[in-house]
């Protein structure tokens, strides 16, 4: 196996992980940790496999660039509403829907 | 010059000024930058009437490694449905938060979310289309959180983590897109049609993950708090315009790949999934005490219908695909007028009677009756009596579906009609019943009374002239030929 391939397995193998976490935690800031490792995971995937056998390929690693930056900026803003939700409920757990 | 840039390049400038304005001049300076901004939106249409299709690739570079942006009739009138959605929104917004803590935070992430908007329907390529839905959802998200209670807030916290699962998915699905074809471009998708497996896994991640977004129901649980405990203006921009972004992108997704690209078992799915809304959100949207929950379910409802598009273009005749396409767009379209209108109608009511339920109502027939006058005008489009734009749209839809032979879809058409009557005549019917006496009614001052009417007497009238819009938003389109 390419170490590429290892990447994209890894990325694989990452999301699945964050995907479970995302869904099996209640807790707001365990749900945005295992968001954050599903994100890494897919810019993994994103950038093993389509340099898998073709060697290095720099539109993957812009895309996954601006991924970077998108993932921090929902993760701060993500952040930002969690406090003040915990600051008016003093709750870390959103409350079960009616 | 090209307007396509500038389209998404205006909105951006416009939320950086605007953020820069000290706040008691952020709401005139935005209705300033109206002006400019609409005349923009106007003109890829003008130019796609005379000369077809119209592309940019911005800084001169081509796909693949450039991100083009594109338009073809279906984008230029999603840009000024856009314009015209925001703008009475803006105005009533103008109004209604002025002196409130919310208006610092909603001028420049209004802006913001115009300019996502607009470079969802405009762009040429998978990867632009994941950085115009993620920026579109952080803006929406803020938006929903400015109203700063406990409910906004949790359903903003909701809302934020719905669209970013939604939006990993789909990632996975530009990965594993780039991977087999090493390019993103829209364009590209078609030469190799979906008979590949991986491009076909892809399709149905980015799918799921566009449901997330769009709120199909059973995915919908985060739309009705959302939606419901949003400032008015909120509410109505992200019912109007933000779900109708995913299910664009959607369509487009599927539309490049070609027309017989997706499996039916998939198609059908997403036309039962629909089914499933129209009747659970019409049910929902009758149990509620509250009237923005009420209005909040019914886009859950409606929403529904518009996903019946995917069965009815599936393996069936080309005038049955047609018919499916002019219904869809029209009763998106119409949809997104009547909504804004019923939400900033149901704001304008909740401002009257100084409060949520709807069993407050009583007396306001008498005392407000230019108030319940908007939100009725909306429900009659949103119900689909003739001659609104939603009756059209439905018709259109039934011809489809009998066209087709798809008869399951008539029984949904019109018991989701039913029901959408159902709980709009709940709402009038409590307005007009004389409860305890009961004279202090606050009233709505003209500009929030009028942007509400403004937008339903659109939404009447686009029965009448739907003709014209439908062949522009056909032009250069899958269906061009057809209709």
């Amino acid at each position: 196996m390419s170490t590429a391939a290892l990447y994209a397995w890894a990325g694989v193998a990452l999301s699945m992980l964050g995907l479970f976490g995302f869904i099996v935690h209640r807790h707001l800031i365990r749900r945005l940790l295992a968001y954050n490792i599903m994100g890494s995971g897919c810019f993994l995937l994103l950038v093993g496999l389509s340099q898998d056998g073709r060697g290095v390929d720099p539109v993957p690693q812009a895309l996954v660039l601006t991924g970077i930056v998108v993932t921090v900026a929902s993760t701060a803003l993500a952040l930002v509403i969690f406090r003040r939700w915990f600051r008016v409920s003093g709750e870390s757990v959103l409350p079960e829907e009616v | 010059m090209n307007p396509l840039p500038w389209l998404v390049a205006l909105p951006l400038i416009g939320a950086l000024v605007v953020f820069l304005l000290p706040v008691r001049w952020r709401a005139s300076g935005s209705l300033a930058l109206l002006v400019p901004v609409g005349f923009v939106s106007i003109r890829p249409l003008a130019s796609i009437l005379s000369q077809g299709t119209q592309s940019h690739a911005p800084g001169g570079w081509i796909a693949p490694l450039g991100i083009g942006l594109q338009a073809d009739g279906f984008a230029a009138g999603m840009v000024i449905l856009t314009a015209l959605v925001i703008v009475p929104c803006s105005i009533h917004a103008a109004r209604s938060l002025r002196g409130k803590p919310a208006e610092e935070g909603f001028w420049p992430l209004l802006w913001f979310m115009w300019a996502a908007l607009n470079s969802i329907w405009l762009s040429a390529d998978l990867f632009n289309l994941y950085v115009g839905i993620e920026l579109l959802g952080l803006a929406a998200v803020g938006l929903v959180a400015l109203a700063g209670s406990v409910q906004s807030l949790a359903a903003a916290m909701r809302y934020l983590l719905a669209a970013l699962l939604g939006s990993l998915v789909y990632l996975i699905g530009v990965a594993l897109i780039y991977a087999a074809l090493g390019s993103l471009a829209l364009a590209d998708l078609k030469a190799y049609g979906s008979g590949q497996p991986t491009i076909l896994i892809a399709s149905v991640l980015m799918t799921f993950g566009l449901l997330l977004k769009t709120a199909l129901f059973p995915l919908h649980g985060w739309l009705p708090p959302a939606h419901g405990s949003a400032l008015t203006p909120v509410s109505a921009l992200l019912s109007a315009l933000v779900i109708k972004a995913s299910l664009c992108m959607l369509i487009r997704l599927w539309m490049s790949l070609g027309p017989e690209a997706m499996p039916v078992v998939l198609a059908w799915t997403l036309g039962l999934m629909g089914a499933g809304a129209v009747f659970w959100g019409g049910w929902m949207a009758l149990r509620q005490t509250r009237l923005k929950r009420l209005v909040a379910y019914s886009t859950v409802a409606q929403i529904g219908l518009l996903f019946l598009f995917f069965p009815l273009v599936t393996g069936t005749p080309a005038t049955a695909a047609a018919l499916a396409w002019d219904g869809t767009v029209l009763m998106l379209v119409s949809h997104a007028f009547a909504k804004a209108a019923m939400f900033l109608a149901a704001g304008n009511l909740v401002f009257a009677i100084g409060s949520e339920q709807i069993a407050d109502l009583n007396g306001v027939c008498r005392f407000r009756p230019f108030s319940l006058l908007s939100f009725g005008v909306a429900g009659i489009s949103l119900t689909g009596l003739p001659p609104s734009g939603g009756f059209i749209a439905k018709w259109l839809l039934m011809q489809s579906a009998l066209a087709s032979g798809q008869w399951i879809w008539l029984p949904v058409l019109l018991g989701g009609g039913l029901l959408s009557a159902a709980y709009v005549i709940r709402v009038l019917g409590n307005a007009m019943v004389e409860g305890p006496v009961r004279d202090r009614f606050e009233a709505p001052s003209l500009p929030l009374e009028l942007s509400a009417l403004a937008l339903g007497c659109v939404s009447l009238v686009l029965g009448f002239a739907a003709r014209a819009p439908l062949a522009w938003l056909r032009a250069g389109g899958p269906f061009a030929g057809g209709g």
